[in-house]
């Protein structure tokens, strides 16, 4: 059972602090969405409004057509995964993982065959009979998600789950967390601050910043066509080159480009590191090689370019090759974004 | 409605906490002479008796002496314990732990009468030094679990990089280990001066003729209800309180940088 | 290396030394005297000491000795209970409902008597539940009873005593205990579905339970070895055992049975450890 959610001109404010500031999302059934951005950007507060832990001081919450606005978490159709998992230590794995059964009402023998059920699917029915303290992080992650969706949530929703995991675990438990909701078709509402983690699990990003939405879109929209000077920021590195638009293209320090602008005004061009080498469409003219690291995929290089010598740019060279520091190249881009020269935050 | 059953609660529960409290300083401002309803209007009497009594104020001399001389001897004892036992493994560690927390876990009067069974056969009189030696043993343990437990590895770190830039051990106590711990080494101390300050049955059993105060309090009430008892237990209360908001004034303001 | 490490050993041994020989010299030695008095026998006004099993005999035959022991155990449950029961609702209410930049404010109101003397105290209670004080006066003025109630010098007003003391002590551990809870457990709970009862039944009492349990031991402990409340409050008809130790002591100076005593409430404080001790050892996360 899984359900839309709508989130209808939300404003919170905690005294003079503004933690949300206008927030209309449309959440479809069954999506894994992902809320994404730094810290005080409001998303943790966004997921705590959804829960029912907080009430909006305006906006409306609707989960299908149902105003939920004020209803308490114990009678939403939302579990929430919790930071520090907060598993009940002095309960088994199978009790934690079957207590909103019980609080349900549900006989024992019942509770106890669905609980076994969740424990399966996260892969730690072996331990049911184990109490928390006895596993490690990465388990106890995976029976607070069993014990979220025991209950048969119509949306499930996470905070920051993965963040206390090492990285290998990290990616581990993204998989299987895209997996899982697959599987069951809830609707996933998860907060990280980690881009590559969005990207990893997420069928839908949506970007914050100081209680704003800054992006919406799937991942490779986000990631290849960002909506902001900030989104495009927080996605991963980018270089940026001052543009102005002038007839069929943009006017930049490395030259005339054709590049067309949407908006008028002043530009900046986005160009990822991946998308700067020594091939492709935009040529952008002569540059020298100042800085190389090998970072096992690729070359992480550092250029300055002859006609602007104050600009360093930022391009990943093929495995393969030996790039050696202070030979010159000439440097092409095989894609780039204009956006509208704004303050990046 | 679940809010006004716990407000009402709570209101009975602090009534019934300070119903004590409330009766034993109104009546130190007591007129008349029982310190019993009907209150007529109040007087200073009682706190003039009281400050003029000179057992009673040798006995409150007497207390603060022995509560700030014995708190310091245990503070001591218990530094440099818990500095040792946090800082090595020495064989038998545990059971020196145990040892030292053991006055803890026994009552103050077998502790006493150990004491004065002892001080007996060697011909130690009781005395303000006896009772100090008592409040020592029930304080100790306190400023070694307090220390003991403050001594983390923050604080192993602190030296180990003071004894790298070649600061001696004696330097390091007094430079870094004791300032590092002065939060703790003054709550202990004030714990133990409190504990001590209020101590009965091993200040009973272990003076004569030289009391603390708790013992010179307890022989005016053989003598029956009166508001003077009122009147020195509500200074002493009344002074305790003010020491206290102080504290939490100059504690706090040191807390918000 | 070794000598370093050696020479580091020796200067931690001098450090511990002084500790130790203290609670060596004024605490185990006078203990293990007190335990060889307890065995020695009061002839005249000399102790003779010997290995007589006189005092222990006689505590348990003598009725008027051995009853000081069941007087101070039934006083010792009864107040423990009331206290714990009277305690955790208000350490709730201060933790959980009082707003968080109050709560300081709270615990120092619910504990300020504190800083009355425990003998002042007591005799506090003793003008409040008096004949002529403060609580028959106000009920005889609102006519609610004809003659002045019997309450001070009797058990009860011993368990008033011991409960007012008891309350504020069991108020500031148990709040240390709840305070020290994560928020998420009662949020985790009530998200999926549980009532506030249901969430203190299920999450809260059973976490707070060993620190209340360690609450009421060191409640019982300091109750049944107590002189001085029973003393001012209870009157000469029940003597606990704490009295009838001191009564040893003073009327007759019999060390012996003074220590043998002793030794006996020793033991009883050791087997309400060891009866409470699997919840003293709880392992929580």
């Amino acid at each position: 059972m899984t359900a839309a959610v709508s989130l209808q001109g939300i404003h919170q404010t905690f005294g003079t602090y503004t933690a949300l500031d206008g927030i209309d999302l449309e959440i479809a059934a069954g999506e894994f969405i992902v809320l994404l951005g730094p810290s005080g950007c409001g998303k943790t507060t966004l997921l705590s409004i959804l829960g029912g832990f907080l009430t909006p001081t305006q906006g409306r919450v609707l989960f299908g057509d149902r105003d939920m606005t004020h209803v308490t978490p114990k009678a939403r159709p939302t579990t929430t995964m919790f930071q520090d998992y907060a598993l009940f230590p002095h309960m088994s794995l199978l009790d934690n993982v079957g207590f909103g059964l019980r609080m349900r009402g549900q006989s024992r023998a019942a509770r106890h065959l669905k609980a076994m059920k969740m424990l399966e699917m996260v892969g730690l029915e072996a331990k049911a009979a184990a109490r928390p303290h006895e596993l490690s992080g990465g388990q106890r992650q995976r029976v607070a998600l069993a014990r979220a969706l025991a209950v048969d949530p119509e949306v499930l929703l996470l905070d920051e789950p993965l963040g206390a995991l090492d990285l290998k675990l990290r990616r581990q438990m993204q998989d299987e967390l895209k997996a899982i909701q697959r599987r069951v078709g809830t609707t996933f509402v998860h907060v990280t601050h980690d881009q590559e983690e969005a990207m990893a699990v997420a069928d839908r990003i949506v970007v914050m910043n100081q209680g704003r939405i800054e992006d919406a879109g799937p991942p490779q929209d986000i990631y290849l066509r960002p909506k902001s000077l900030f989104s495009a920021n927080f996605m991963g590195e980018i270089n940026l080159i001052p543009a102005k638009p002038v007839p069929s293209g943009v006017q930049t320090a490395l030259g005339r480009l054709a590049v067309i602008a949407e908006t008028t005004g002043p530009q900046m061009l986005c160009i990822r590191p991946e998308n700067l080498g020594l091939s492709g469409d935009i040529p952008l003219g002569e540059a020298r090689l100042t800085d190389a690291a090998f970072f096992g995929t690729h070359h992480r290089c550092h250029f300055t370019p002859t006609a602007a010598p104050d600009l360093i740019l930022i391009a990943h060279l093929p495995q393969a090759g030996h790039p050696t520091v202070g030979t010159l190249h000439q440097l092409y881009a095989t894609s780039a974004t204009l956006l509208p020269q704004g303050t990046p935050a | 409605m679940g809010r006004i059953i716990a407000w009402a609660y709570m209101a009975l529960i602090y009534g019934f906490i300070f119903l004590p409290v409330g009766v034993l300083v109104l009546f130190s401002f007591q007129g008349g002479r029982l310190p019993v309803p009907p209150f007529n209007g109040p007087s200073l009497k009682w706190y003039g008796q009281v400050l003029g009594d000179r057992g009673l104020m040798t006995a409150l001399g007497n207390s603060f002496l022995v509560a700030v001389v014995s708190s310091a001897v245990a503070l001591l004892l218990g530094f440099l314990a818990a500095h040792a036992l946090a800082r090595h493994r020495l064989p038998g560690s545990v059971l020196m732990r145990g040892l030292l927390i053991a006055p803890m876990t026994v009552s103050y009067l077998i502790i006493a009468l150990g004491l004065l069974s002892v001080f007996n056969g060697v011909g130690l009189r009781p005395s303000l030094l006896a009772t100090g030696i008592g409040h020592v043993v029930i304080n100790l343990p306190l400023c070694f679990a307090i220390l003991y437990a403050a001594m983390g590895d923050q604080q192993k770190n602190a030296e180990r990089a003071a004894r790298d830039l070649g600061a001696s051990e004696a330097r390091i106590l007094w430079l870094i280990s004791a300032p590092m711990l002065m939060a703790p080494m003054l709550a202990a101390f004030f714990l133990s001066v409190t504990f001590s300050w209020d101590e009965f049955i091993i200040a009973f059993l272990l003076t004569r003729f030289d009391v603390t105060l708790p013992v010179e309090i307890w022989s005016m009430l053989r003598s029956g209800l009166s508001p003077k008892t009122n009147a020195i237990g509500s200074l002493v209360f009344l002074v305790s309180v003010s020491l206290l908001i102080v504290l939490e004034f100059t504690v706090f303001r040191k807390r918000t940088p | 290396m070794a000598s370093i490490e050696a020479t580091e050993a020796r200067r931690a041994a001098a450090f511990v030394a002084p500790a130790l020989l203290w609670v060596l010299a004024f605490f185990i030695i006078p203990f293990a005297v007190m335990i060889g008095v307890s065995f020695a026998r009061l002839e005249g006004r000399t102790v003779v000491y010997g290995l007589s099993f006189d005092n222990y005999l006689r505590f348990f035959t003598e009725p008027s000795l051995f009853k000081g022991l069941t007087i101070s155990l039934e006083i010792t449950v009864v107040v423990t209970v009331i206290s714990v029961l009277l305690a955790y609702p208000l350490a709730w209410i201060i933790a959980m409902r009082v707003p968080a930049r109050y709560q300081r404010l709270a615990l120092m109101l619910a504990v300020l008597p504190f800083w009355t003397s425990y003998v002042v105290r007591s005799y506090a209670w003793l003008l409040v539940l008096g004949q002529n004080g403060v609580i028959n006066k106000a009920l005889l003025a609102l006519g609610a009873i004809a003659e002045p109630l019997e309450i001070a010098s009797t058990r009860s007003a011993t368990i008033i005593g011991f409960v007012h003391f008891f309350v504020m002590l069991l108020t500031l551990t148990i709040y240390s205990n709840l305070i020290q809870l994560s928020p998420n457990y009662a949020r985790a709970a009530a998200d999926l579905g549980a009532s506030a009862f249901a969430t203190f039944r299920h999450v809260i009492l059973p976490l707070t339970l060993p620190g209340v349990v360690t609450g009421a031991f060191l409640t019982f402990v300091l109750c049944i070895g107590d002189y001085i409340t029973p003393q001012i409050l209870g009157g000469n008809n029940e003597l606990t055992l704490p009295q009838l130790i001191m009564l040893q002591l003073g009327r007759r100076g019999d060390f012996p049975m003074a220590s043998a005593m002793s030794i006996i409430l020793m033991v009883v404080v050791t087997l309400a450890y060891f009866a409470s001790a699997r919840w003293l050892k709880l392992d929580r996360v």
